[in-house]
């Protein structure tokens, strides 16, 4: 009797322990964020003192309409949003299908083209840069949303995530509907894509998040506010205005929210998905 | 992003069962479909990978500004190399930010995620909101971070000053430009470390535990011996992919430092960068960058041949 009570105590303290620390470290690891967001509302005379003060003494919603007013962010948003849009839709088509044969279908030189695609994922995009900006000036991509989008929307990541899975989905489901005379393509649509729905839903949000996150192609490659991604227009911002940072920082508000939406409501996914990927020490 | 370079699930392919030799006319239709399958995928991978790696290659051997016509310089770039101090410098910073951010990065994500692990109740909302750095703009959060790190009075030395410590001047200090720039990175990453690390905790059986209970176990003597060898292949992954990152780091250091002060920062691809899209010496780039590439691959060929003696795979 007593034991009892005693062990749930201890469980009961553990637990009291283990959520208050939790929520000490969510509360730090959260500053920066709050802070984001905090400063975007300050008045100009306050984000701008020597002394910076956490919590705003006036609150000023209409920065929000002023950032968009001293820079074209809705532009700059909706071309972030057809960028990562754009390369995640590519990237996901193509890499299933490839994944689809490197798993399932026998060719010759199958491991050998499979092995070249394991081998550039350890390339780093720096290496082919260059080259990729050459190429799509050459072929007068500058500042194009093809030039933009092609060279980063087909990558091996993609086809060595899906054909993981694919490899872990029974053959017998398949050779059910092969035997009611469906072809390959009709097996794959039909069987493989839908059971595969979170080993490729895994792959577009992170990919649609790398994109979102991408500074360095949009940089070289973007010249105007055609093209210009938020996160080369955030520097922008910062240069025509010198260090306006209540606006700056509601400028990154606003490009965080989208992203931020988007990770909330697909991390279920992409944490099954990564289980079933085969990374769970089995 | 990235998903397994491990051997954790099975990589080399071939697991089809030879089904009794199904006749020729039939196998080369398989290859026919395979390759329409694999078409679209090879045609982008071919233009805008495989042709730009070559391609990095030649332009390595020559003297290009972009604008006019190159000319030969057979190895005279990476002759450069040697006498250039900022590559070494560059090299320098660059093995600096892995070195600590690296491990930092995986304790981090490995105490959160076995904290998160503990079976407690509605602690999803903590893994929630544990995971937004994660999915915070890169750029947008270096501005944020820039603004922490105000020499006088931003938040970090205001922190600092209730312990009576005066805080450094962060980002235009020799000393601590770099730790000021690893301790946002580190915040920035964890995320992607701990849920791989909560799979993989997830995962191990519980009943390892158990057992381990009924034979009168410390605690500390059950991670030891049963969660950090169950978890080895996910820290492999996580270890090699982070440094696979760390070496590439260039968003937070353009924005935080822009390379400063002087070449402290300058990591090397902030360097690539610089020597060609500034500098338009685009053969000199090129030359740095093939030498990043066999950096990567010398590190991740020394961590795979470690993998063999620690990582544990159960089969």
């Amino acid at each position: 009797m007593t034991t009892e009570t005693t062990a749930g105590t201890t469980a009961e303290l553990r637990r009291r322990l283990v959520v208050f620390t939790c929520f000490l470290v969510t509360a730090i690891t959260l500053v920066p964020v709050v802070m984001m967001v905090l400063v975007a509302f300050q008045s100009d005379g306050e984000s701008m003192a020597a002394k910076p003060s956490f919590w705003p003494t006036s609150w000023h919603p209409e920065n929000l309409a002023r950032a968009f007013e001293l820079v074209p962010l809705g532009k700059y948003l909706l071309n972030t949003i057809y960028f990562a849009a754009g390369t995640t839709l590519l990237e996901t088509a193509t890499a299933a299908l490839a994944a689809y044969a490197f798993a399932r279908l026998n060719f010759p030189g199958r491991s050998w083209l499979f092995g070249i695609y394991l081998a550039t994922l350890m390339i780093p995009s720096q290496v082919t840069l260059i080259p990729q900006f050459v190429l799509v000036a050459k072929l007068h991509g500058i500042d194009t949303w093809p030039g933009m989008i092609l060279p980063h929307a087909f990558t091996a990541i993609g086809v060595f995530l899906l054909r993981q899975f694919f490899l872990g989905i029974p053959r017998d489901y398949e050779e059910a509907a092969r035997l009611d005379g469906a072809n390959r393509w009709q097996a794959f649509v039909r069987v493989i894509v839908p059971l595969a729905v979170p080993a490729i839903a895994t792959l577009a949000v992170f990919k649609f998040i790398g994109q979102w996150n991408n500074l360095l192609w949009p940089l070289v490659i973007s010249n105007s506010d055609a093209t210009r991604t938020a996160s080369v227009g955030l520097q922008v911002f910062q240069d025509t205005n010198g260090t306006q940072w209540n606006l700056l920082l509601m400028a990154a508000t606003v490009t965080t929210v989208p992203l931020i939406v988007l990770f909330f409501l697909t991390q279920r996914w992409f944490v099954r998905g990564i289980t079933m990927s085969g990374l769970g020490g089995r | 992003m990235a998903i397994s370079t491990t051997d954790t699930a099975p990589v080399t392919t071939a697991s089809a069962p030879a089904k009794q030799a199904p006749p020729p006319r039939w196998r080369s239709r398989e290859a026919l479909t395979a390759w329409l399958f694999i078409l679209p995928s090879l045609i982008g991978f071919l233009i805008f990978t495989a042709g730009p790696v070559v391609a990095a290659g030649v332009i390595s051997l020559l003297n290009w500004n972009l604008f006019s016509a190159p000319t030969w310089a057979g190895l005279h770039n990476f002759a450069r190399l040697g006498p250039d101090p900022t590559f070494w410098s560059a090299l320098g910073s660059t093995a600096y930010f892995t070195l600590v951010s690296v491990p930092l990065t995986i304790l981090v994500s490995l105490a959160l995620a076995l904290l998160l692990n503990q079976g407690v109740k509605r602690i999803a909302i903590f893994r929630s909101l544990l995971l937004l750095p994660y999915a915070t703009i890169t750029v947008a959060v270096a501005f944020v971070w820039i603004w922490l790190y105000i020499p006088h009075d931003g938040l970090v030395n205001a922190v600092l000053g209730w312990f009576g410590i005066n805080g450094p001047a962060w980002l235009i200090s020799d000393t601590w430009a770099m730790p000021a720039l690893i301790l946002m990175s580190v915040w920035k990453s964890f995320g992607f470390g701990m849920v791989v690390f909560l799979a993989g905790l997830q995962a191990i059986p519980q009943q390892l535990y158990e057992s381990a209970r009924v034979d009168g176990t410390s605690p500390w003597k059950s991670f030891r011996h049963i969660t950090l060898p169950m978890l080895s292949p996910a820290l492999f992954f996580v270890i090699v992919t982070s440094v696979i990152g760390s070496f590439q780091v260039f968003d937070q250091a353009l924005i935080m430092t822009n390379g400063g002060p002087g070449t402290r920062t300058t990591t090397l691809v902030m360097y690539i960068y610089r020597t060609g899209f500034e500098n338009y010496d685009q053969g000199y780039a090129a030359a740095q960058s093939l030498v990043l590439f066999a950096f990567i691959i010398l590190i991740t060929a020394a961590q795979f041949m470690f993998q063999r003696k620690l990582v544990h795979y159960d089969n």
